[in-house]
């Protein structure tokens, strides 16, 4: 299946062209109040046409409503959001052909069978007559739902009804396309199938919009990523800048006993950027140079005669960067416990020194 | 930099035949849901089929009907009318659930004609009307009912209580779409239809309520709607009772489509 193959009845000719500076999605300034609470307060953001672009926040950041406004669900309170240069707000009709979504939570039909539910869309999207049933049909079969088809959806597991969902989203070949938190919820192995899915979708000129609150789903799908939180992009790059620019290495030392440990804190805090954090008998430093770092720090300790239970070098993850950034862990940082004991253990330990901005 | 337009929509008249496709796919998709569920369609007919052995076999000798008619014979015109009007409920439930499911949000996302989504669900609901009124007549004649007027003034009758079906299914449009689910619009639902159903001539002749009670029974929705069928079906003046049947009709119509179709702009 190609996607980039658009379909001449559905997608009308739009302003936009590649090589325009503009951003295929592009969201300026945009804010959205619910009653008291401020979903999206000055949102900005540009995604490059036919690249991945994932919006990572925890829960309540804003995402969702970010996407419904993209996709004319809802009208922001002010700024500007576009679609392939057409204003969501003035045309919403021209940019709904243009576009592909699937919600947070899956939005099939029950009653009806998995082909059921795809030949539905494709009449609603005015596909060709002739092309409604083998259209259907593709889908399916890139979606392993073949076998599944012509049972009533109410029969599929999660996972099965997360991919008819965003076959759904394909059926009119739309150019961009928004998937709002695609595996939240899902099994680990149901998650990676859906990555597989998602990967074998992009690099054939769609854009495509991703929410997350997982840092390495956003790691391993996005181009680009914006770290959104309280409605507002705090932090926007590679998975790599993003890495490079806020959290160093840590340098993880542990000891046979809470004294050293603190002495040794003591010790080698010149070394660290910030002030070394310690936790009983454990010590972390953030670190510029891990390697560099490490041996000054055996060196050091060596000449003081404190002794080392064990010693390890943490690369800097996305949940880092994210703790660097706000100060909080995100809620679903290891994958598997979101809003987890864990998250809340891990905010304790904050060291006020780490917290930017 | 201002971004010229070289998008084009399409002509009006592909624009209306769109519209008209989609709303038969919609149509189509919430009928399939009737058979799928045949419970939701059983639920409409068990109540009414009730509703007539009840009246007809327990109620039915204490009322009594205007002189020259039996009481099985005024009772169904009745039976008619409060099947369409109770099965406006399901318009509203319907579109509640869909909403909750988020498949109103799908559509809304898609480049199809909005529209649709409202004139498929109200035209599939007339079509499950049709079926119910038609099984309704068949208990009817098992009981006794005979239409004394010939097959086109019964027809006449039943495309009269079915537009007035068709009108009340929008208002539970409008229901339906405020609700934040199922169970919500069939709370809202009753109390508005119970005293619009029960103070009617549906089941029992109007004159024998209390004086302050007739003023509202003759002259409400249901009853003139009621007087309408009964009078095209079991003969007796029927210009006046049509008359101002189709003026409900219509008046309910002017209201609440534009009412449900801003309601629909901004839902979700
Ligand atoms: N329809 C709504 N009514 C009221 N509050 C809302 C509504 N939608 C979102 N919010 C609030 O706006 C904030 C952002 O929500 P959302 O965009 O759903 O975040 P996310 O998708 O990142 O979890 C949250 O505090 C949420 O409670
Ligand atoms: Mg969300």
């Amino acid at each position: 299946m190609v996607l980039a193959t658009h379909d001449p009845v559905t997608v009308p000719p739009t302003p936009y062209a590649a090589g325009m500076n503009e951003g295929a999605i592009v969201l300026q300034g945009v804010t959205k109040r619910f009653g008291d609470v401020r979903a999206l307060d000055g949102l900005d953001l540009s995604v490059p046409p036919g690249t991945v672009y994932g919006l990572l926040g925890p829960n309540g950041a804003g995402k969702t409503t970010a996407v419904r406004v993209l996709t004319t669900l809802i009208r922001p309170d002010q700024g500007h959001a576009r679609v392939l240069g057409l204003d969501v707000m003035e045309r919403p009709e021209e940019v709904r052909s243009v576009i592909g979504l699937a919600g947070q939570y899956a939005a099939v039909d029950e009653n009806l069978t998995g082909r059921e539910n795809l030949r539905l869309i494709g009449i609603l999207t005015h596909l060709p007559r002739p092309a409604v049933n083998p259209r259907a049909a593709e889908l399916l079969e890139r979606f392993e739902l073949t076998e599944a088809a012509d049972r009533p959806v109410r029969t599929y597991s999660g996972g099965m009804r997360r991919r008819l969902d965003l076959a759904a989203a394909l059926v009119h070949r739309p150019p961009v396309l928004f998937l709002d938190e695609p595996t939240t919820g899902l099994d680990p192995h149901s998650r990676r199938e859906l990555w597989r899915v998602i990967e074998e979708l992009v690099g054939s000129g769609t854009t495509l919009l991703l929410t997350t609150q997982y840092l390495e789903e956003a790691d391993r799908l996005a181009d680009r990523i914006a770290v959104v939180d309280g409605g507002r992009v705090i932090a926007e790059g590679t998975a790599a800048e993003l890495k490079a620019r806020m959290a160093s290495t840590t340098l993880e030392l542990s000891f046979h006993d809470a004294r050293t440990a603190a002495d040794a804190s003591e010790l080698l805090r010149p070394l660290a950027g910030s002030p070394p954090l310690v936790e009983g008998t454990r010590v972390e430093l953030s670190v510029d140079d891990g390697q560099r770092a490490l041996i000054d720090a055996l060196r050091d300790l060596d000449r003081a005669g404190l002794v080392l239970a064990s010693v390890a070098l943490r690369e800097p993850s996305l949940d880092d960067v994210f703790l660097a950034l706000t100060g909080r862990r995100t809620s679903g940082g290891g994958g598997d416990d979101p809003d987890g004991d864990r998250a809340q253990a891990d905010r304790g330990r904050v060291p006020v020194g780490r917290k930017i901005g | 930099m201002t971004v010229t337009s070289t998008a084009v929509r399409p002509p009006t008249v592909v624009r209306v035949r769109r519209a008209v496709a989609d709303a038969r796919a919609l149509t189509w998709r919430n009928l399939l849901t009737y058979v799928r569920l045949p419970q939701l369609v059983v639920f409409s007919t068990i109540q009414p089929i009730m509703f007539v052995l009840i009246f007809r076999y327990v109620f039915g000798g204490a009322i009594q009907p205007p002189p020259g008619q039996s009481y099985v014979n005024f009772l169904m015109p009745g039976i008619f009318v409060q099947s369409v009007a109770f099965g406006a409920v399901g318009t509203g439930i319907g579109l509640a659930e869909d909403m909750g499911k988020g498949l109103i949000e799908r559509f809304r996302s898609l480049p199809m004609a909005q529209s649709s989504v409202l004139a498929g669900r109200t035209t599939a609901d007339l079509a499950r009307n049709v079926f119910v009124v038609f099984l309704m007549a068949v208990v009817g004649f098992l009981v006794g009912f005979r239409a004394g007027t010939g097959p086109l003034p019964f027809l006449a009758g039943v495309a009269l209580l079915l537009l007035f079906g068709y009108a009340l299914s929008w208002v539970f449009v409008l229901v339906g779409l405020g609700a934040a689910n199922a169970e919500t619009a069939q709370a809202v639902a009753f109390p508005t239809l119970f005293p619009l159903v029960f103070a009617s001539s549906a089941f029992v002749p109007v004159e024998s309520m209390p004086g302050w009670l007739q003023a509202f029974a003759a002259n409400q929705p249901v009853s003139v709607t009621v007087d309408a069928v009964r009078a095209l079906m079991l003969g007796g003046p029927t210009i006046s009772p049509v008359l101002q049947s189709s003026a409900w009709t219509l008046g309910i119509l002017a209201v609440f489509v534009p009412l449900a179709a801003r309601r629909y702009r901004r839902a979700i």
